[in-house]
C-alpha cells in the first residue's frame, strides 16, 4: 500500500481533516490532535495497515513566538513492511497555563509508556490518560521542562548551584 | 651490598609508628566500585591487566563502609549529586576523592548549557585530586594515585592537634 493510499483510507475513516505533506524525503500526514488516539487506533487495528510497531514518537517545541508543538509518531507495519509518519500540531501553553494535552497512545503500544514520559520531562506536554505519567530522566522535583526554547534552568537544586562559575 | 646474599634473617628496619601507618594506608588504597559515565571505562581498563592498579595495592570494593577512596569517573547529574553525597558520607574515614576527568572536575563540555551536570563535584563534597583529561588516559589516573599517596605521605595520622599547632608556630 502506498501513502496515499493510506491517507486516502483515513480520509474515508475520519473526514477531510487528514492533510499531508509530501514534499520532504519522508511524506507524513497532519492530523488533528483530538482524533490522535483514534486515528493510531485504526492504523493499529485495520487488517489492511496493522501498523504493530511504533518507532518513536518526537516532540517539537516551535517556541512562543509560533506558540505551537508538535508531537510526531514514526510507526511501522512488520507483516506488510510499511513505514508511516504522522505529525500533529497544537497550541502551545503560556506560563500561566497548563500544559498542552494530548490523548496517549500507550494503550495501544506499550512502548509509548516510555516515549510519553519523556516528552512530558523534557518537553511539558501532558497525556491524557497515561497510566503513570512521571518524569522519566530529570529527578522528580525538577523545576520546568529543558527541552523548551524559552527554558531557564532553576538557580540551584537542593543547595547545589546550578549554573557555571557563580560559587 | 648488592653482592650480599638475602636471607631474610636478621633484618632490622628502623621507622616511626606514622611513618609505617602511612605507608600501610597508601600501600592498600581501596576505592569504592562505582563509575558513572565514559571515564568509567577508562578506570576499569585501569583495574585491568594492562595497566594493573592491584600491583599499587589498589582494588575496588563493593561497599562504601570499606572503602579508602572514591573516584567520581564521569558526568555528575544532578540527580546522582544525592546519591554520591550519601556514598561519600557512608564512607569511614580517613577518606579521600579522586574527581577523574572533566565532568566531574568541572562540568567539562556540559558546563555552558548541561541544565542537568553538577559543574565541579566539589560542589557536593571535598576533592583531594583532580585528575584531568575527556577522559585521562589510565596513566592519568595512576598518576592521581600516585599523588594520593604522596598528600597521605605527609599526613600525621597519630599526632595530637595541639601538637601539630605548635609546630606551626616554630620557623624551620
Amino acid at each position: 500500500m502506498t501513502f496515499q493510499e493510506i491517507k486516502q483510507l483515513l480520509i474515508l475513516e475520519f473526514g477531510e481533516e487528514i492533510e499531508s505533506e509530501e514534499k520532504g524525503l519522508q511524506p507524513y500526514l497532519i492530523v488533528p490532535v483530538g482524533k490522535i488516539s483514534e486515528i493510531c487506533q485504526f492504523l493499529f487495528e485495520d487488517k489492511r495497515l496493522y501498523f504493530d510497531y511504533l518507532a518513536c514518537i518526537t516532540a517539537i517545541d516551535n517556541g512562543p513566538g509560533i506558540a505551537t508543538m508538535e508531537l510526531i509518531y514514526n510507526m511501522t507495519s512488520i507483516p506488510y513492511g510499511l513505514d508511516l509518519m504522522i505529525k500533529t500540531i497544537f497550541p502551545r501553553n503560556t506560563p500561566d497555563q497548563p500544559l498542552p494535552s494530548v490523548a496517549t497512545v500507550s494503550h495501544i503500544w506499550k512502548t509509548a509508556d516510555w516515549h510519553e514520559r519523556e516528552a512530558f520531562d523534557l518537553m511539558g506536554i501532558h497525556f491524557e490518560n497515561h497510566p503513570d505519567l512521571r518524569r522519566i530522566l530529570l529527578p522528580e522535583d525538577w523545576e520546568g521542562h529543558p527541552l523548551r526554547r524559552d527554558y531557564h534552568a532553576q538557580e540551584k537544586y537542593h543547595g547545589i548551584n546550578v549554573r557555571y562559575g557563580n560559587d | 651490598m648488592s653482592e650480599r646474599i638475602k636471607t631474610g634473617d636478621g633484618g632490622i628496619i628502623l621507622t616511626n609508628a606514622e611513618d609505617l601507618m602511612n605507608w600501610a594506608r597508601l600501600s592498600s588504597l581501596w576505592p569504592m566500585g562505582f563509575g558513572l559515565a565514559c571515564c568509567a571505562i577508562e578506570m576499569m581498563a585501569t583495574y585491568a591487566s594492562h595497566y594493573d592498579l592491584e600491583r599499587f595495592g589498589i582494588m575496588p570494593r563493593p561497599s562504601p563502609r570499606q572503602s579508602d577512596v572514591m573516584i567520581v569517573a564521569g558526568t555528575v547529574t544532578f540527580k546522582m549529586a544525592d546519591r554520591i553525597r550519601r556514598l561519600y558520607e557512608q564512607m569511614p574515614e580517613p577518606r579521600y576523592v579522586i574527581s577523574m576527568g572533566s565532568c566531574s572536575n568541572c562540568g567539562g563540555p556540559y558546563w555552558e548549557h548541561g541544565y542537568h551536570v553538577v559543574k565541579g563535584v566539589n560542589r557536593i563534597i571535598p576533592v583531594d585530586i583532580y585528575v584531568p583529561g575527556c577522559p585521562p588516559r589510565p596513566e592519568a589516573l595512576i598518576g592521581g594515585f600516585m599523588k594520593l599517596q604522596e598528600k597521605i605521605r605527609g599526613e600525621h595520622p597519630l599526632a595530637p592537634e595541639l601538637f601539630l599547632e605548635m609546630e606551626k608556630g616554630i620557623p624551620a
